[in-house]
């Protein structure tokens, strides 16, 4: 359904968006992760046609942005950063303006106003002026006028901003289940949201796409994933230590943690024995009490650390070893 | 027909956030006032004993010249302070409709605050027997007047999210209108004798275009001249828009 390639933009000198592609399919939703000013919503604000590439091509169910832009907007539901909405409306005007633009009238009108405001829960807030809103009211108000035409594609930027944490338990399953039958992008800063509704996440730095790929397989890049955490009690830090280096499959051991009772460590395994590490492990233990055992899954933000910031990712693992 | 129905809906919104504000209310009191000011007291409608509204058009320039950037600053300014642009403009919506359906809001906001003026048409039915056809032409004068300077508004108010700036900058590129066609001007013109220049400056004048109409007079070049400024303001409009989508 979108489809990105090459797309970069610059701003004077400076390029906020340096030769971005991929493509997200309905059913797929894609979240866009990275630091501060790596780009993310100036990619998004060339996906929607609010700004032209510098060079580049965006398509949005076939049509390209910049030569067909009203056939490729009418596919899409847009929620700019910062949720932008006319302060002077009342919520229900509002919506009612976002669903006359897209083309609704009569009956398929209200219908469409009320599917939105029930799925936001604007209900307690359906008179206000937008002016009176709190910011996360105005926020949700936002999102409804982006989903009130249902659209194929949704562009959301930052979601979850300014949400309790409840509506952002909701704002992800509800993006979860929609992702079901669009293609959805979204940005956000929360390395959770890429667990909970995310099929597949691209990281973004400098511009530039540095990682694309299923939240488990960025996972799988962590320095952590593959790692076995243990605690065994009635033992010394330094007896755990011997034993663990001592087998073939374990590259290096930290003591994360010892006192009276007991000793957590962290056996990292050499690069060809996945998976077998865990059970090398557990037999090399016989006889000690092990409390816990497990396989680390790696960690999404010791993941966007390391390849968002390559130099200090690896000096504050110095630093926790110490 | 599409992008008609497109033109309503931002027309409707547009015109809808006008009156939800006090500031239409003010603004159509402040209008009225100073119409009646000018007509009255300046404009000496009793004095002349002579049933028209010549005393009421005559100073529309200038006080159109204040009033209407006033109710054009914010068309795009404040959609741009607030990022509301970023919504309309990824609407299924051309810039030209939202152009067009914003300025018709507003140009319809300023007729009706001249259609308020009626009782002054009515007194001065009551008061003799005016030519209603000369007054008709007037009206219609003012109205093309104001949209002229309404388009002005709507270009100076798309190049900045501050509506005081896009205030200032449109009452001076009008203020320059109304001078290029004042009589002073045109007479010092002449003495430098540059013929073309002066009838180049001359035919950009408001003024020299308004009067015909006070008149009574219906001239097509006028009218003409009245649309095609509306028309190239709004165009440049949709130039400095589409340049300065993100800024
Ligand atoms: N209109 C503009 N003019 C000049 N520079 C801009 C403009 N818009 C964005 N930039 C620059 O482009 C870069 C990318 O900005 P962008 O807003 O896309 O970042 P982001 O990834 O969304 O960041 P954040 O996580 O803070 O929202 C930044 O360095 C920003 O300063
Ligand atoms: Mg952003």
């Amino acid at each position: 359904m979108i489809k990105v390639e090459n797309l970069v933009k610059t701003f004077g000198t400076k390029r906020a968006v340096d030769g971005v592609s991929f493509s997200v399919e309905r059913g797929e939703v894609l979240g866009f992760l990275g630091p501060n000013g790596a780009g993310k919503s100036t990619t998004m604000r060339m996906i929607t046609g609010f700004i032209p590439p510098t060079s580049g091509r965006v398509l949005v169910g076939g049509f390209d942005m910049v030569e067909k832009p009203t056939a490729a907007k009418r596919l899409i539901g847009y929620l700019p950063e910062n949720a932008p909405a006319y302060s002077d409306m009342t919520v229900y005007g509002f919506l009612s303006f976002a669903a006359e633009v897209r083309g609704l009238r009569g009956s398929a009108k209200k219908q469409a106003i009320h599917r939105a405001v029930e799925m936001c829960f604007l209900e307690p807030v359906l008179h206000q002026t937008v002016d009176t809103l709190s910011k996360g009211y105005r926020h949700r108000t936002c999102f409804a006028q982006s989903i009130i035409h249902d659209p194929e594609v949704l562009v959301l930027d930052e979601p979850t901003d300014g949400l309790d944490p409840n509506q952002k338990h909701e704002v992800r399953g509800l993006i979860r289940q929609m992702g079901e039958k669009k293609a959805i992008i979204f940005s956000t800063h929360i390395l959770e949201e890429v667990d909970a509704a995310c099929s597949r996440a691209i990281i973004i730095d400098r511009g530039r796409v540095v990682a694309n790929g299923t939240p488990a397989e960025l996972r799988r890049r962590s320095e952590l994933a593959g790692a076995v955490t243990l605690r065994v009690s009635g033992v010394n830090g330094a007896a755990v230590r011997e034993r663990l280096s001592q087998l073939p499959t374990v590259k290096r051991t930290t003591i994360l943690e010892e006192d009276n009772h007991a000793v957590t460590a962290r056996a990292f395994p050499k690069s060809d024995v996945n998976g077998v590490l865990a059970r090398s492990i557990a037999e090399a233990m016989q006889g000690w009490r092990i409390e816990e055992l497990h396989t680390e899954e790696g960690r999404l933000d010791e993941v966007f650390r390391s390849i968002t910031m390559p130099d200090t990712a690896e000096t504050q693992e110095a630093s926790k070893k110490k | 027909m599409n992008s008609w129905a497109n033109i309503k809906t931002i027309a409707k919104r547009e015109l809808g956030a006008y009156f939800t504000s006090p500031v239409a209310y003010v603004f159509i009191v402040i209008f009225l006032l100073l119409c009646g000011f000018f007509t009255f007291r300046l404009g000496q409608f009793f004095e002349r004993n002579d049933a028209s509204l010549l005393s009421f058009f005559v100073y529309h320039p200038w006080l159109f010249l204040f009033l209407v950037p006033a109710v054009g600053m914010r068309l795009w300014s404040e959609e741009r302070r607030s990022g509301t642009i970023e919504l309309l403009l990824t609407m299924p919506i051309t810039a030209w409709q939202a152009i067009v359906g914003k300025f018709l809001a507003s140009w319809l906001f300023l007729v009706l605050a001249l259609a308020l003026t009626f009782p002054l048409w009515i007194s001065v039915n009551y008061l003799g027997n005016p030519d209603n056809g000369a007054i008709f032409c007037g009206y219609i004068g003012s109205a093309l007047m104001a949209g002229a300077y309404l388009s002005i508004a709507s270009m100076t108010s798309a190049m900045t999210r501050n509506q005081v700036i896009a205030f200032i900058v449109s009452v001076v590129i009008c203020f320059f209108l109304i001078l290029a066609g004042w009589q002073p001007v045109t007479t010092l013109l002449d003495s430098l004798g540059v013929v073309w220049l002066r009838n180049l400056v001359a035919s950009l004048g408001v003024m020299t275009h308004f009067d015909a109409f006070q008149r009574g007079v219906i001239d097509a070049r006028d009218v003409l001249f009245f649309l095609s400024l509306i028309g190239f303001a709004l165009f440049s409009t949709g130039v400095i828009i589409r340049s300065r989508r993100a800024g």
